[in-house]
């Protein structure tokens, strides 16, 4: 039997030759994924983004039913429309997991996400920070006489929008809490 | 009614109660609780291992050829590690297994203590689904709910981790009762999908059932009613790796298996095919070959009951969620009521174009000379053992396609191998785990001298059960696959793929207490095997093999269905020039 001829650096001889030919455009959805408390449950989840190769952009867990032990997982994902119908299926076949919803696909819903930033600076930065706060609805939380802390609740976008609006006026610090979202209406 | 006992003892009481009748364990530390209570009863036998990747094994064994799940008993730390790879074969074939290990005491967990290993952490990508138990009270309802994942739904592999000091605790006994759990996975299938499929069938003029290993776990039920589906709409029927037995290789609308190494009319019939109708198999890259060529013309149908096996690698315009089971009960059910039509015309001149595929006798060969091909070693292995009531399994490499091709199933659950996972070393503990399940049968491990090395410690296991399993060596001193890889597309560097210091396998088996059967002309063969048949107790039977014959046919890598590889030097000027690369 003669060799085969393929040219030296190519890949089409690996044994793993899988690009199907699905749709490739990228699209970001929101799923809400409701899981029984038990120990390493959130683990099961982040080990079938990592061990697949998914993204995760954002995630937010906390128990939400405390009688029903049932926590309510928010994760924001990217992927082409076959690899989000993926994560659904997988995420459905986890054995503690009880409902995995599409919040993107399933009608209108609503995102929020909590942000705190530590603002650092003097003069006509301090007042401009405060004036900005003032406009995108930021409270106050805690002051010194060179920084504050403000606390802003929006879509991320706006969260963004507000950073970006910070950094130049003396943004020293950000935590974020990842998104949580609910559908609209019944 | 509950009772109070000990955490060990309920251990013993949960398998008593979920019929368990035979464990594969090897103890330690972290379980000795657990062993003094197996020592105190007589309901289940506990099969002694020589290593844990082996219980595991063997337990898949036991698993496949019985349709009940296996159970595993090791202790923490290396115990547990060791067990990893099995429960990985066993979660990429789907075999439904019970697996105990021992834990350090809870009040250790995270001090590094001896023989610690964070073990539900390690196990978590590897299982359906793991439990570690830190109450007593908790530990019954934890396995009877191991018992119900491991089985339903998609089967597959479960572990529950339990530190030692819960062992030892006392608390109260829950009894097996139906699973109130959320984990309910539905069997039924759609019946608005199901009738699009019937419909589907009864217009096809190019059909193919394209079966895998799920109609195997289904159940029997599932393979009977299989055949009455293909009998009646006179289809023709190919299965993966994993599903062979599911259809009678003596049926006439058998075309063999498919895949890389499947059969030619078998994989063309995939690639011409106008409907191809998937039961229970999972698209697997052995089987698809390069997706974007893969069966360009076809309608698919796919029936799993995981949702997630639909569209993952091949898209599908009719997906069925469900047991293969109920699906093709209901999908039987409506076609019979609608008039059980089909288009036979265009059906059997579909017959008459398999029927030419089928004239290139793909899997032909000559044996001459006086050294052993390995197809005729199994071509006589086949002869002279069908009549037996016949339990096969496989390791991993060219042989374990060689048996795929050149033995014959008729029944399911006859046929153990590691489809996914592809796991040297599974076949001889997985005997081990069929000849206890079967004490009668003759169970027969098809092996390579490579793969066999990796788990031949248990013939200790095997003498001291009596075990008479017959390890049937195809010895070519190569890891024959590897090397084939190595002939076509690395330029013939053997990197590796050779192994310079073989034992006498005659001699081992002898210092084993075993009987040895060496074998290398092919005149001598059929009574060499029937030496081997014959013996009473465990044989290893060295059948030195041409060293470098070649696996075929073969899709090679990146070639679609319609591009396979047939049978190189010997037989090229028989099929002709374009014979190595047909269209």
């Amino acid at each position: 039997m003669s060799p085969l001829k393929i040219k030296k650096g190519s890949t089409s001889h690996s044994a793993y030759n899988l690009r199907p030919n699905f749709s490739d455009v990228i699209e970001r959805h929101t799923l809400a994924v409701l899981v029984e408390n038990e120990p390493g449950v959130l683990a099961r989840v982040i080990g079938l983004f990592s061990g697949r190769g998914y993204n995760i952009d954002s995630l937010t867990v906390a128990e939400v039913d405390h009688t029903g032990h049932l926590s309510r997982i928010t994760i924001v994902t990217s992927g082409t429309p076959q690899v989000i119908e993926q994560i659904k299926a997988q995420l459905g076949r986890i054995v503690p997991v009880h409902e995995v919803h599409d919040l993107t696909v399933e009608g209108p819903s609503v995102e929020r996400e909590l942000a705190m930033f530590k603002v650092s600076g003097t003069g006509d930065k301090r007042v401009e920070a405060l004036r900005l706060a003032d406009i995108f609805r930021a409270n106050v939380v805690d002051s010194t006489l060179e920084t504050f802390v403000f606390e802003i609740t929006g879509a991320p976008e706006k969260i963004d929008a507000f950073a970006e609006l910070m950094r130049p006026l003396g943004l020293k610090d950000v935590a974020r809490t990842g998104v949580a979202a609910l559908p609209r209406g019944d | 009614m509950t009772r109070k006992m000990t955490g060990a003892k309920m251990i013993v009481q949960a398998l008593i109660d979920q019929g368990v009748d035979t464990i594969f364990g090897y103890p330690g530390g972290a379980v000795l609780p657990i062993y003094d209570e197996v020592f105190q009863q007589n309901s289940i036998k506990h099969v002694l291992v020589r290593h844990e990747q082996g219980a595991v094994h063997a337990a898949e064994g036991y698993a496949r050829s019985t349709g009940k799940p296996g159970v595993v008993l090791v202790t923490s730390g290396p115990g547990a590690t060791n067990a990893v790879t099995g429960l990985t074969d066993a979660l990429l074939d789907s075999i439904p297994l019970v697996v105990l290990t021992g834990q350090v005491p809870t009040f250790m967990i995270g001090s590094d203590a001896f023989q610690e290993a964070d073990t539900v952490g390690i196990t978590r990508p590897c299982t359906k689904h793991n439990w570690l138990v830190k109450d007593t009270d908790k530990l019954a309802g934890v396995l009877h709910e191991a018992f119900h994942v491991a089985t339903s739904g998609r089967p597959g592999p479960v572990l529950v981790d339990i530190p030692k000091d819960v062992q030892f605790a006392t608390g109260q006994y829950e009894p097996k009762k139906p699973s109130v759990s959320h984990y309910q996975p539905p069997v039924k299938g759609d019946m608005a999908a199901i009738t699009e499929l019937v419909e589907a069938i009864e217009s096809a003029k190019r059909p193919v059932f394209y079966t895998g290993g799920g109609v195997i776990n289904s159940g029997p039920a599932a393979s009977q009613l299989l055949r009455e589906l293909v009998e009646a709409t006179g289809f023709p029927i190919t299965s993966t790796l994993m599903g062979l037995g599911c259809y009678p290789a003596s049926g006439d609308k058998w075309l063999g298996m498919l895949g890389m190494h499947g059969l030619y009319e078998a994989n063309m019939a995939m690639h011409d095919c106008d409907l191809m109708i998937n039961v229970g198999a999972r698209f697997d890259d052995r089987i698809t070959g390069v997706v974007d060529m893969f069966s360009p013309k076809s309608k698919k149908a796919h029936i799993d009951i995981d949702p997630s096996s639909i569209n993952k690698i091949i898209r599908v315009d009719i997906p069925i969620v469900g047991d293969v089971g109920h699906v093709l009960e209901d999908m039987l059910k409506i076609w019979k009521s609608r008039g059980r039509k089909t288009n036979s015309e265009a059906v059997a001149k579909w017959w008459k174009k398999i029927n030419e595929w089928r004239s290139i006798d793909c899997l032909k060969f000559e044996q001459k000379g006086k050294i052993i091909k390995p197809q005729y070693a199994l071509s006589r292995l086949e002869a002279l053992t069908k009549k037996y009531d016949r339990y096969i399994c496989t390791e991993v490499g060219q042989h374990q396609m060689w048996a795929a091709q050149y033995l014959n199933f008729e029944d399911p659950n006859r046929w153990m191998t590691s489809g996914g996972l592809g796991t040297m070393g599974y076949g001889f503990p997985a005997s081990i785990g069929v000849q206890m399940a079967h004490p009668d049968a003759l169970v027969i491990n098809v092996a390579g001298e490579a793969s066999w090395l990796m788990n031949m410690q248990e013939m200790g296991t095997a003498m001291q059960y009596g075990l008479p399993v017959k390890q049937f060596i195809l010895n070519n001193e190569r890891l024959g696959m590897v090397r084939q890889w190595q002939e076509l597309l690395h330029g013939e560097r053997y990197s590796q793929s050779w192994s310079e210091s073989l034992p006498d396998f005659v001699k081992l088996a002898e210092a084993f207490g075993a009987k040895g059967i060496l074998c290398s002309d092919p005149d001598d063969l059929d009574d060499a095997i029937m030496e081997m048949l014959t013996y009473n107790g465990p044989v290893i039977f060295d059948c030195l093999v041409e060293k470098h014959e070649n696996c075929f046919p073969m899709i090679p890598s990146g070639k679609a269905h319609n591009d396979m590889m047939l049978a190189g030097v010997d037989t090229q000027g028989v099929i002709d020039a374009k014979g190595s690369v047909l269209v």
